[in-house]
């Protein structure tokens, strides 16, 4: 018998408040293939938001509250995989800014910090695949969010999964790193250049003739498939987790 | 001519494309003046250039100092002024002594940012921008839109109209012939001026230099045809030595425009010596506070004084992209214009301007000083708090996401009333929450119809 170097063990997910109330989807595509990866996943009831519309919006005392229940919550987990980059980031970056000065709280940030892991990124560095048997036979092409490119620097990590599905066309827009216009509070506080910029993505998305949107943010594909929708476009979104679950 | 507002830019197609095309090219020399491995080092020159400009801003008062000495030892003159008003003044009682009533000007953000020309102007001295740009919006009345590129949003046909209007001549749309008007009136400017007006992109501690970057040569003119030259600059724009000149020059061109080195880089120091031909008889540098010194005592945010005024993140900016440089309240726009308006101008003239962004980061990704401008946007939405809006929508949003019960029973009433249908995306909703932030999300793009069931439900379905 061949034993693996690699046993899979128990790993805690992070559903992020936007992922659990409105694309759980993406959220039951994850269990799916860290199940098929051989994981025990575990599901902390408790859990609820990383704090980051707060943090964002200058209020640290309301951040701290947050984060400090999401300490409490995933205390002792060995891993927590988030499916955003955007909330990793809040977790693995922010919650260090906050909690300042704070000997003890940092403490803790830091215990937790190596243990967080975005969705895509812990299937390559920790679950050490690239390939998870999925098939998709569509066009697609991936778009950068912010947080994952620029603070968790993941620009190769979601395209090495998606070269690896099978039937998947993977086409790149010329503004893959350009934001989709989201950001937050910032889209509804100024809905008008938030609209704008995701317009000009839009346009782009069209150019490359495909029939879906990967990425690994479900904000910024709520901002675009809102967008999309709003102009009579019938290219969908969706969540790398998905792409990766289909079979 | 005016200014477009916000909602007038966003919603003129051509300025639009304008303006796209605009930051487009030079995002796209600027990423081919450092890829492909043109510039190897382009990262650890800006690690360098940080660093130089972290340990200066630290040491300010000593370079300061050091400064001042170097260019008396050259024969010039440093005059301090802690306002715009003192700024201008030196140069009135100065040009009154003189005798002179004509300035010819080089491009300098650091004048626009006190309104010299104004007031100059207001004092009978005629004040001449010999920049094209600057020229052409001095004519116009106009803010400058860029800080690279003053008159980014004005097409060849605007010019067209403007020459016809102000200088009497007929309509000409040929860039280059419009480009001869102005050097035909300018040159004569440069030839009459008593005194000339520069800039300074650098002052260099060890030898009491002013260093000049330009494209047309129109700031070499200006500090050598007139007898007099009054370089004006703000304190943070001091670096030790001569040599860690060759870092900046080399980030600010590439940076800026792409280009290696500009056309002409001018290093003056001091007045016209016995043995030389050209150059001044007298040489002044105005050294400028207006806030720098109130910044410099804030840690947190004193790295916003790092800037070297090189534009890249106006181009790289989605947001400036959209709204233009005229929808920002100071002179300064784009992200730099953001973290340093409320610290100059003070944070309760515009409470919005920290929030006018995404937080994408681009930003400080091409900044060639490293200044991390998310964070210290972050910082001043942290300080315009106990004034916000938000104060209460965060309270709510706090007791909701440290209380799962509560969590759990908003979500299922709140989104429960938006009506729950898998894979629909609404374009209306009903009252109550047609109003608030769901209205401005729908007055742009759809939203998501909740699902019939959240994650956790089907978790717990899941178990069963």
């Amino acid at each position: 018998m061949i034993y693996s170097v690699f046993m899979p063990g128990r790993v805690s997910i992070f559903v992020t408040c936007i992922l659990d109330q409105l694309f759980p989807k993406a959220g039951v595509a994850m269990v799916a293939v860290l199940e098929r990866l051989g994981y025990d996943v575990e599901f902390r009831k408790e859990q609820t938001c990383c704090g980051q519309p707060a943090f964002n919006s200058g209020f640290h005392d309301e951040a701290r509250a947050v984060a400090r229940h999401f300490l409490d919550v995933f205390d002792g987990a060995e891993h927590i995989v988030v499916p955003s980059g955007s909330c990793t980031s809040m977790i693995s970056h922010h919650f260090a800014d906050i909690f300042a000065g704070d000997t003890k709280m940092l403490q803790r940030v830091h215990a937790i910090e190596p243990r967080v892991h975005e969705f895509s990124t812990f299937l390559l560095n920790v679950a050490q695949t690239d390939d998870v048997g999925a098939r998709f036979p569509q066009r697609v092409t991936y778009h950068d969010s912010c947080h994952a490119l620029r603070e968790l620097g993941m620009k190769d990590v979601p395209r090495r999964l998606l070269r690896k599905v099978k039937d998947l066309e993977l086409i790149e827009m010329d503004t893959a790193e350009e934001c989709c216009g989201f950001g937050g509070t910032f889209s509804v506080k100024f809905a008008q250049i938030s609209s704008g910029m995701a317009n000009t993505k839009v346009d782009s998305i069209l150019k490359t003739g495909a029939s879906h949107v990967v990425s690994v943010d479900s904000s910024c594909l709520m901002q675009l498939r809102g967008t999309l929708s709003r102009s009579g476009h019938k290219v969908e979104t969706i969540h790398l987790a998905e792409v990766l679950a289909a079979r | 001519m005016r200014e477009n507002t916000r909602q007038e830019t966003l919603d003129d197609p051509k300025l639009q494309l304008a303006l796209y095309t605009a930051t487009g090219r030079l995002m796209d020399h600027r990423k081919k003046a450092i890829g492909g491995g043109k510039v190897p080092e382009y990262q650890d020159l800006r690690t360098r250039a940080a660093a130089v400009k972290r340990h200066t801003l630290d040491y300010l008062d000593v370079y300061l100092t050091q400064f001042e000495a170097a260019v008396q030892a050259n024969g010039g003159k440093v005059i301090w002024a802690r306002d715009g008003a003192e700024a201008a003044d030196f140069i009135l009682s100065l040009a009154k002594e003189k005798g002179e009533s004509l300035i010819v000007k080089s491009k300098s953000m650091t004048s626009e940012e006190i309104h010299l020309n104004d007031r100059l102007i207001k004092h009978e001295l005629e004040t001449v921008e010999t920049d094209l740009g600057e020229y052409i919006i001095q004519l116009a009345g106009l803010r400058p839109y860029h800080i690279v590129a003053p008159a980014l949003q004005m097409t060849r046909y605007d010019v067209s109209t403007l020459f016809e209007e102000k200088l009497g001549i007929a309509k000409d749309d040929v860039i280059e012939n419009q480009t001869m008007t102005a050097r035909r009136v300018l040159r004569e400017k440069f030839l009459a001026a008593g005194i000339g007006i520069t800039g300074a992109n650098f002052l260099v501690a060890d030898s009491g230099a002013v260093v000049i970057v330009e494209n047309e040569g129109n700031a070499r003119l200006s500090s050598s045809a007139p007898k007099i030259q009054i370089a004006i600059a703000g304190i943070e724009k001091m670096i030790p030595r001569v040599r860690d000149l060759g870092v900046f020059l080399a980030l600010l061109g590439r940076s800026a425009t792409g280009q290696a080195l500009t056309s002409y880089t001018s290093i003056l120091s001091g007045p016209r010596r016995k043995d030389e031909r050209d150059g001044p008889e007298e040489f002044y540098v105005v050294l400028l506070d207006a806030g720098r010194t109130k910044l410099l005592a804030d840690k947190e945010k004193r790295e916003s004084l790092q800037c070297i005024r090189c534009g890249a993140c106006l181009n790289y900016c989605p947001v400036y992209r959209k709204v233009g440089g005229h929808s920002y309240p100071w002179v300064y726009s784009g992200p730099i214009g953001k973290i340093i308006t409320p610290q100059f101008q003070g944070k309760e003239k515009d409470p919005w301007l920290p929030f006018m962004s995404s937080l994408c980061g681009v930003c400080a990704e091409v900044c060639p000083v490293k200044i991390d401008i998310p964070k210290i946007l972050l910082a001043l939405r942290r300080e315009s708090q106990k004034s916000s809006d938000d104060a209460g929508a965060m309270k709510w949003f706090a007791r909701l996401m440290t209380r799962p019960w509560l969590y759990r029973l908003a979500a299922s009433f709140g989104l429960g009333w938006l009506g729950r249908k898998d894979g629909v995306w609404v374009r209306e909703v009903k009252w109550p929450a047609s109003s608030g932030p769901l209205k401005d999300w729908l007055a742009v793009r759809d939203f998501p119809a909740p699902p019939e069931q959240s994650f956790r439900d089907w978790w717990e379905k899941r178990r069963k």
